[in-house]
């Protein structure tokens, strides 16, 4: 029978049925971070269990890391204490680990990719929710808590319900001026932020395959905040590309092996979906969020919408969401002054995202607006060097830019980047939940790099298209 | 040692009205910086709470007369974001601490984190909620009595039925829900799994 990927790679990974009705899982990856996993390892040591494939964990810290200095030991002595526990537990259980000052360390949604640890058809997991990342290469990966972290490093294995699978079908050419970001953000605001609960999301359409790995990881990583746990991308030409010769792909002998199998896994064409989306890129506009969750946005020059227009049940969190950010409905958020510009995340804090924003800037004697603090952190340390490689820090700084070291940064409150009060901020990030960015008042409004950079820029929020005179923009 | 089966969970309830309430909200992260989950429950809902305080308002979790409760009432998409077991370790630390979370619907990580700390995320109708709630508001020491084999949460008069995932529930009746042990017991099957993966020999 036709399969999708999801059912195949499910299947592939399914140790058996577990008596609750539940599938025990099989998890090929297993990555982990300082935040989720001290609690496992001591769960497991109360437990007298070891770690059963130490070999399928890896490890590196990224959310409590500064990105000014990471000298050791960290100034702050949480933070230092929570490496430490990091460190330790991997040494113990022979895991490696990627730790600060590792050439390879960074936002472990960033490295594992780049590493070629990411492969299509397995299951990867991460007590991390943007673990949905990863299925940009055609793999089953979610994010876990902490009890279950626990559950896979001493099994390797998951209790899970099947998903049903929905198909997301974005065709036709994107706009100029308009990228993944925005595709990600329109769906999740057509979809709604619940409307993913229960499914795994599979993008597809001659756009999605038109678009980079970088770019399909952008729309992978925010499949969460449309309520699906996971999200992917069936693997072709582009995914093997990127992977061929990276340090733990398929080695050069087994490579035709492994392309083959990963075509096998790939969706059959008549495969049956329990949904069906059907989206025209040419309707997607650069967006923005003006509210509290990644699914209130609009498009960059539209008027913020009535609360009335919105059924009865979503009114108080619209209006909830209109209090806390201080907006109006009807008012434009272009035009907006904003405090701080933020580029970087597990979202959009790869090369190809500051590269774009490189080429805007570069030459064109443009300055980020002397009220705003812009910063511009790579989500690795391999995407830092690439980028000191090529001068665009440089570049960056010239422009007014402050280039940080790898790290979450400003995408969430667990090192030095915070926002303060009620500062606004132009984030490429993935939540503008009430006081993610560090400050219980401050404020997020979700965009693309590129329109982050405007916005820094022009000091106030904007359409990238005018600021970088982007051809066609009404076409 | 505890009966870790969950069938009948009783006591006074507390709501929190409001749709997704995200776990940066249950649990704000600068509380994340820790290696142990104790003394999370004092800081459940933290921002919200100071927010209301500073004007003048309380947050249920801040209202004496709630001390006791131990069912929550939420509405929908309650836990949405990102993944922190932090939260649900929270709730359940907070107070006398909350045994069970009733809510018109859950975002998927933390039902599931919940169920790994065996607390029962039932879903009940929204009008049936919308009644509940407003009956513990009015009268916070009423007995709340959520039978997960019944299937129902009942209060003062109104007895409403709930839903849950066959799988889940099943597990939280038995007592299994502390999954480590059942998945570690197919060791032999997890081999043979392994065996079958093509990556996990890096292709050889
Ligand atoms: S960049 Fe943000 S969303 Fe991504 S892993 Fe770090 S904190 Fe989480």
């Amino acid at each position: 029978m036709a399969q999708t990927l999801y059912e195949k790679v499910f299947d592939r990974h399914t140790v058996r049925r577990l008596p609750s009705g539940q599938y025990q899982l099989f998890m090929g990856l297993h990555l982990i971070h300082e935040v989720t996993s001290p609690q496992a390892f001591e769960m497991l040591r109360d437990r007298g269990l070891h770690v059963l494939y130490p070999e399928r964990t890896v490890a590196t810290v990224d959310h409590i890391v500064p990105t000014h200095s990471q000298a050791r030991p960290l100034a702050d002595p949480l933070a230092e204490e929570m490496l430490v526990a990091l460190e330790r537990n991997c040494r113990d259980a022979g895991i490696r680990f990627f730790g600060v000052g590792a050439a390879e360390q960074g936002i472990v949604h960033v490295i594992g990719p780049e590493q070629g640890l990411t492969q299509p058809g397995m299951t990867i997991c991460c007590g991390d929710s943007h673990t949905s990342t990863h299925g940009a290469f055609g793999a089953i990966a979610f994010g876990i808590g902490t009890s279950q972290v626990r559950d896979v490093l001493a099994t390797q294995c998951l209790a899970m319900d099947k998903l049903r699978v929905r198909r997301i079908e974005v065709t036709g050419r994107l706009r100029p001026g308009v990228y993944a970001k925005d595709v990600i953000l329109d769906i999740i605001g057509r979809l709604g932020v619940n409307g993913g609960v229960g499914y795994a999301y599979e993008y597809a359409g001659d756009t999605i395959e038109r678009l980079s790995m970088e770019e399909r990881m952008t729309i992978c990583n925010m499949s969460i905040e449309g309520g699906a746990r996971c999200g992917y991308v069936n693997p072709d030409e582009t995914t093997y590309a990127y992977l061929r010769g990276r340090p733990y792909a398929p080695p050069a002998e087994a490579w035709e092996r492994a392309v083959a199998d990963w075509n096998a896994i790939r969706s059959d064409a008549d495969a049956p979906y329990d949904d069906v989306v059907r989206i025209d890129a040419a309707s997607i506009e650069p967006t923005v969020t003006w509210g509290i969750t990644p699914g209130q946005s609009t498009a960059v020059g539209a008027a913020l919408p009535d609360p009335a227009s919105f059924p009865p049940e979503e009114r108080p969190l619209v209006e909830q969401a209109y209090e806390y950010m201080g907006f109006r409905p009807g008012q434009r958020l272009r035009g907006t002054r904003i405090d701080v510009a933020f580029i970087g995340s597990c979202t959009n804090g790869r090369l190809s995202d500051i590269e774009e924003v490189v080429r805007h800037v570069q030459g064109r004697g443009v300055k980020v607006a002397p009220h705003v603090k812009a910063l511009v952190v790579p989500g690795s340390r391999q995407v830092q060097r690439e980028m000191a490689a090529r001068g665009w820090d440089t570049v960056l700084r010239e422009a007014g830019f402050e280039v940080r070291e790898a790290g979450c940064s400003m995408c969430l409150a667990m090192n030095p980047d915070k926002l303060e009060g009620r500062q606004l901020c132009a984030s490429s990030s993935n939540r503008n939940f009430k006081g993610r960015q560090g400050s219980p008042t401050g404020r997020t409004l979700l965009m693309s790099p590129v329109m982050v950079a405007a916005a820094a820029i022009a000091g106030e929020v904007t359409d990238a298209r005018d600021v970088f005179a982007l051809a066609g923009k009404d076409a | 040692m505890e009966d870790s089966r969950r069938v009948v969970i009783s006591g006074p309830a507390i709501a929190v009205r409001g749709n997704d309430i995200d776990t940066d909200r249950i649990i704000p992260a600068r509380f994340l910086k820790c290696v142990v989950f104790d003394g999370l429950g004092a800081h459940a809902f933290a921002d919200d709470r100071a927010q209301l305080r500073e004007r003048g308002h309380l947050h249920p979790f801040d209202d004496p007369r709630f001390a006791e409760a131990r069912i929550l009432l939420v509405n929908r998409n309650f836990g949405c974001g990102s993944s922190r077991e932090h939260a649900p370790q929270a709730i359940m630390r907070w107070g006398r601490g909350i045994r069970a979370i009733v809510g018109e619907s859950f975002a998927e990580i933390f039902a599931g984190n919940c169920l790994a700390l065996g607390i029962p995320c039932p879903t009940a109708r929204p009008e049936d909620l919308a009644a509940l709630m407003a009956a513990c508001e009015r009268d916070p020491s009423l007995e709340f009595r959520l039978d997960l084999e019944a299937m129902t949460l009942a209060a003062g008069g109104l007895t409403a039925p709930l839903s849950m995932a066959p799988g889940p529930r099943s597990q939280l009746l038995a007592g299994t829900w502390d999954s480590t042990a059942e998945l570690l017991a197919a060791r032999d099957a997890i081999a043979a799994t392994a065996a079958r993966l093509p990556y996990l020999g890096n292709w050889r």
